[in-house]
């Protein structure tokens, strides 16, 4: 699925990425834990081709193809998705003519016709269903004047709406309450399927209750130092962050 | 000239300016493989017919689109409900008793520099008379579009919607416009009369020079509409694309008791464009109202600025005003100004002015991106999104026209 080999990248000079090595396979979730600063926002905006970055070295290939040479929407229409971690507003754009466009635009791509008014807007209740959302939001502008939580179960409905092949949730934790964040972690094993991937990017391990991952990874000034099981996590929860720092500089 | 506009003009030698000739027979071409690629594929992207398309290009038109044929059957439709609609030319011959009574009653020769000009030279324009309790049964626009080829130089337009009537007119084209003359100066006067309704819509997209900020259409505009009888509503919708520099403001004199004034405008400056529009709302009769919706989008290098004065005389009881001038910003070399005039003398009105501006925002665009959707798609979705409160109020096949011509205009502004 993703191959991810040395990947590195700078802002503005300053290198943040520093030989990522990732191997996703199909149907596997990731969970990649760090410090503040440790890179791992970065690593989701290097993936889905954010050109403030710049990759300096490093491979990337996402189902067999190089990713790193395409366009950010070419990615989205091959399958990837992020989820942000702070979603943008839209003022003036309805959620629901935005998600026809997106959708169009991926069927498209597949070579499928695009869906017909009445086709799209059952799609859309029956995933608004799924994730739990509330079925005004869509009537408004894109993420304009939602609260924190409604923004990142917008993001889960709007990957539940795109079926993408990897799905990147950067800190989809951070700012929920207990329900939310059971609702937004619900909705993505919902979505889960044996041919789909996910990464999920965390600062905690309270998501990982919900989301239980195959793989964690720690993420420590620009790589990955640590990779294990989902003990690794609660390993982490238990000692801190502290324990990869000194272990580091052991 | 006037110099309180925000714009800078080049100096312009009036006496090098031919003032009347006849209309010129453009050179015809033989196919549209003659016609310029640019020009086809933005004809394309506008989703113009190709007969349409031919026509504005200069191609030769066959025997089907023959347009004199369609002109007749137009006016026969109009002449059985009495609505006279020619050129103002003809008009001077045919009906010199409206001419007479109406022409220069809105604007003055004396009122400003390029309307003396127009008053001055004017060889042509249309115009419109709508008889008493007459709805006229189509949008003059289709009419329009069809012998839109030719506009003049210093056109004149004076329109006359009697007691009880209504008339939607449409000037203009979302096609490109590539003329020759450098320097226009139109007027366009509306009275309209007891109960009467005339909505006079603008898409404008004549030749904005190109992107060096080279050559291109001066556009010196005097609009005015005088809502003369009780209860009568005059309402103007814009879309500005084109043009290298843009001078125009669209007004409307509320002097019938209960009368109505709107102005919609989309004003859209990219590259080395220049544009200052707005509008004037000159309440004079008693419980006259007025609405005034601007919504500027500057790109480039541009400079775009809302200019507007809202006047409420002493004896104009419970007029009320609302505005709102909205201000998009793409990219950092580009400016948007607005100065909004308030001229209040009279307690009993109400009167309220909004105004933001906002900028596209990268991150925007890159949230878009990953959705799958191409940043000159998003562009185009969030430039929709902010003017489609003015884009819903032009007619239906306009509109659509009108969010494509947005897009096109704004090509390649966000890197």
């Amino acid at each position: 699925m993703l191959s991810i080999k040395n990947l590195h990248a700078s802002i503005e000079g300053q290198e943040i990425l520093k030989g990522i090595n990732l191997e996703v396979k199909p149907g596997e979730v990731h969970a990649i834990m760090g410090p503040n600063g440790s890179g791992k926002s970065t690593l989701a905006s290097v993936l889905a081709g954010r050109d403030i970055f710049e990759v300096t070295d490093g491979e990337v290939t996402f189902q067999g193809e190089n990713l790193l040479e395409k366009e950010p929407d070419e990615r989205a229409k091959d399958g990837l998705f992020l989820s942000f971690q702070y979603p943008v507003e839209i003022p003036g754009v309805s959620m629901v003519n935005f998600m026809r466009a997106a959708v169009n635009e991926v069927r498209k791509h597949r070579g499928e016709p695009e869906l017909k008014s009445s086709d799209f807007l059952k799609v859309l209740r029956d995933k608004k269903a799924l994730v739990e959302i509330d079925s005004r939001l869509t009537n408004r502008s894109v993420n304009e004047g939602f609260s924190g939580g409604e923004k990142k179960k917008n993001e889960i409905f709007q990957m539940a709406m795109l079926e993408p092949k990897l799905s990147i949730l950067d800190e989809t934790d951070s700012g929920l309450d207990i329900d939310a964040l059971r609702i937004v972690a619900n909705g993505v094993n919902k979505l889960k399927t044996p041919e789909n991937s996910t990464i999920v990017i965390t600062h905690y391990q309270r998501l990982l209750d919900y989301i239980v991952p195959d793989v964690v990874h720690i993420l420590y000034n620009g790589k990955i130092v640590k990779s294990g099981g989902k003990e690794l996590a609660l390993d982490l929860e238990k000692h801190g962050y502290d324990w990869i720092k000194k272990e580091m500089e052991a | 000239m006037p110099d309180w506009a925000q714009l800078k003009i080049p100096e312009i030698d009036f006496q090098d300016i031919i003032y009347y000739s006849a209309p010129k027979q453009k050179p015809q071409l033989d196919s549209m493989d003659d016609v310029d690629p640019e020009l086809v594929e933005t004809f394309n992207k506008l989703g113009i017919p190709l007969e349409e398309q031919k026509m504005l290009a200069g191609v030769a038109v066959d025997a089907v689109m023959d347009s004199t044929s369609v002109k007749t059957t137009f006016k026969e439709n109009l002449a059985e409900k009495g609505i006279i609609f020619c050129s103002i030319s003809e008009a001077v011959q045919e009906h010199p008793d409206l001419v007479k009574k109406y022409l220069g009653t809105v604007v003055p020769p004396e009122d400003n520099f390029f309307g003396a000009l127009n008053s001055a030279v004017f060889s042509d324009g249309s115009f419109v008379y709508i008889p008493k309790g007459v709805r006229c049964p189509m949008e003059l626009s289709t009419y329009f579009r069809i012998n839109a080829a030719n506009t003049g130089q210093f056109e004149r337009t004076l329109i006359i919607a009697d007691d009880d009537s209504y008339v939607s007119y449409l000037e203009g084209c979302t096609a490109p416009m590539r003329d020759e003359n450098q320097l226009h100066a139109a007027i366009v006067e509306i009275i309209a009369l007891e109960n009467a309704e005339v909505k006079y819509s603008t898409v404008q997209n004549w030749y904005p020079g190109n992107s060096e900020g080279i050559g291109g259409i001066y556009n010196f505009v005097t609009k005015r509409g005088l809502a003369k009888g009780r209860n009568s509503k005059i309402s103007w919708t814009q879309v500005e694309t084109g043009s290298a520099i843009t001078w125009k403001y669209p007004s409307c004199v509320l002097m019938g008791d209960n009368s109505v004034g709107e102005f919609y405008s989309v004003a859209v400056t990219n590259n080395h464009q220049q544009a200052d529009t707005g509008s004037k709302m000159i309440h004079l009769g008693k419980n006259t109202k007025s609405t005034i919706v601007s919504k500027g989008i500057s790109a480039g290098k541009s400079q775009n600025s809302y200019s507007g004065l809202v006047k409420v005389i002493k004896r104009a009881e419970n007029a009320r005003n609302f505005s709102q001038c909205d201000s998009l910003l793409l990219g950092d070399k580009c400016g948007a100004h607005t100065f909004p005039y308030l001229t209040i003398n009279n307690d009993s009105a109400q009167v309220e002015h909004e105004a933001t501006t906002s900028k596209i925002g990268e991150d925007q665009i890159f949230y878009c991106n990953q959705r799958g959707i191409s940043t000159e798609d998003a562009i185009g979705m969030i430039v929709n999104g902010y003017a489609k409160e003015v884009i819903n109020k032009l007619p239906m096949e306009f509109a659509v026209e009108a969010q494509k011509l947005l897009q096109i205009s704004l090509e390649g502004s966000v890197g």
